[in-house]
């Protein structure tokens, strides 16, 4: 990746914020990263905004620093509905924002992903949205069992249900339902996908697959967040053609891709999340993620004239 | 930076922490005894609190 550089005088480095929820391994690889990259990071806590919508970047951050002085923004919150609004707010103030508030708007949002990857004619699983259990399973019928069944927001695995027949389908639509918020309301049903005791996660950065990684599991929801094991995925021609295909379908920006293999062997975009998680991805691929995306932000903060170098 | 030799103690659990000298604020650690999910809510004086529970909207 990018060669080590000596670090900038203090008063020339470019001062980027990184708004978090907390800090995780991620979060603190990546203001290392960021600081060895020539750059100032000003971590800032997602619990302690405070924004005035009438005003605008000239206001003071929770930090007391005017958001105006920050070259970049780097979004890394785990909530992703402070994210959004975030983002939203400070790229309307005509700050750099890190994912752009459109990709991550995108990407926080199952329904608008597969919408936005069909139009681009990106290959995906078969997928059925309805409001209520009774067209839910009508829709499940249409896709045949097993299914999965997703909520539109959040990821980490959670509230993913593989369902096997009618019944199970709605036990499950009848009890989120009842108990469930409105996000949980919303049917997302997906075609099961038969793959191959594994699932590919690719890292895009800008637009461009910088590497993969298997993620193994006996469980058929393969997150590494819950124990699936991870090896080195190589870059093959159809999986940089796909990632750089999708990427660009969704603004690009610092994207994980998760990809599925189909039994017949074509490769199958499942999901784009934009706030990537990699902290174990780096050993297994060889290639120092955090390092990448400070690079990408660097690129983004410096001014045209000094990229040249 | 801080030193390690600072005791302190898992909030649900009283198990000595061991915290590592590069640890940030706010960051997220596991207890090693009870598994909990712990932030570090002050450096000096070292200071731990429970991790807010994951919620809805949490995820990559
Ligand atoms: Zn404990």
């Amino acid at each position: 990746m990018s060669e080590r550089r000596p670090p900038a005088p203090q008063s020339t480095r470019p001062r980027v914020a990184m708004l978090v929820t907390h800090i995780r391994a991620e979060e603190k690889l990546l203001r290392e990263a960021l600081v060895v990259a020539g750059l100032t990071c000003d971590v800032l806590l997602d619990r302690e905004l405070r924004l005035d919508l009438l005003a605008d970047a000239g206001q003071a951050a929770p930090n007391g620093r005017p958001w105006r002085e920050y070259e970049a923004i780097l979004i890394r919150t785990v909530s992703q509905s402070r994210g959004l609004l975030a983002a939203l707010v400070l790229e309307g103030w005509g700050l750099r924002v890190i994912n752009r508030y459109e990709t991550a708007a995108i990407c926080a949002d199952k329904a608008r992903t597969t919408l936005t990857l069909a139009r681009a004619g990106i290959p995906q699983p078969a997928v059925r949205l309805a409001f209520t259990p009774a067209a839910g399973l009508s829709a499940l019928d249409e896709l045949s069992y097993p299914a999965v069944l997703k909520p539109v927001v959040g990821s980490w695995g959670r509230l993913l249900a593989r369902v096997r027949d009618a019944e199970e389908a709605e036990a499950i639509l009848e009890h989120r339902q009842t108990l469930g918020g409105y996000a949980q309301q919303v049917v997302y049903a997906q075609e099961y996908i038969e793959k191959p005791g594994r699932d590919i996660r690719a890292f895009v950065i800008g637009e461009r697959p910088i590497c993969a990684i298997y993620r193994a599991s006996e469980h058929w929801v393969t997150n590494t967040a819950r124990g699936g094991r991870a090896s080195n995925c190589p870059l093959t021609p159809e999986l940089v053609s796909l990632c750089e295909r999708a990427a660009a379908a969704v603004g690009g920006g610092l994207l994980a891709l998760d990809v599925l293999e189909a039994p017949d062997g074509r490769l199958l975009l499942n999901e784009i999340n934009h706030t990537m998680e990699f902290r174990n991805s780096s050993a297994p691929t060889g290639v120092d993620i955090a390092a990448a995306v400070a690079e990408y932000v660097r690129e983004a903060v410096l001014p045209v004239r000094a990229r040249a170098e | 930076m801080l030193a390690v030799q600072e005791a302190v103690l898992c909030p649900m659990c009283d198990a000595t922490q061991e915290i590592s000298a590069d640890a940030m604020l706010n960051e997220l650690i596991a207890c090693g005894d009870c598994g909990g999910e712990l932030e570090i809510v002050s450096l000096q004086p070292l200071r731990l609190e429970l991790a807010p529970p994951c919620e809805e909207d949490w995820g990559e």
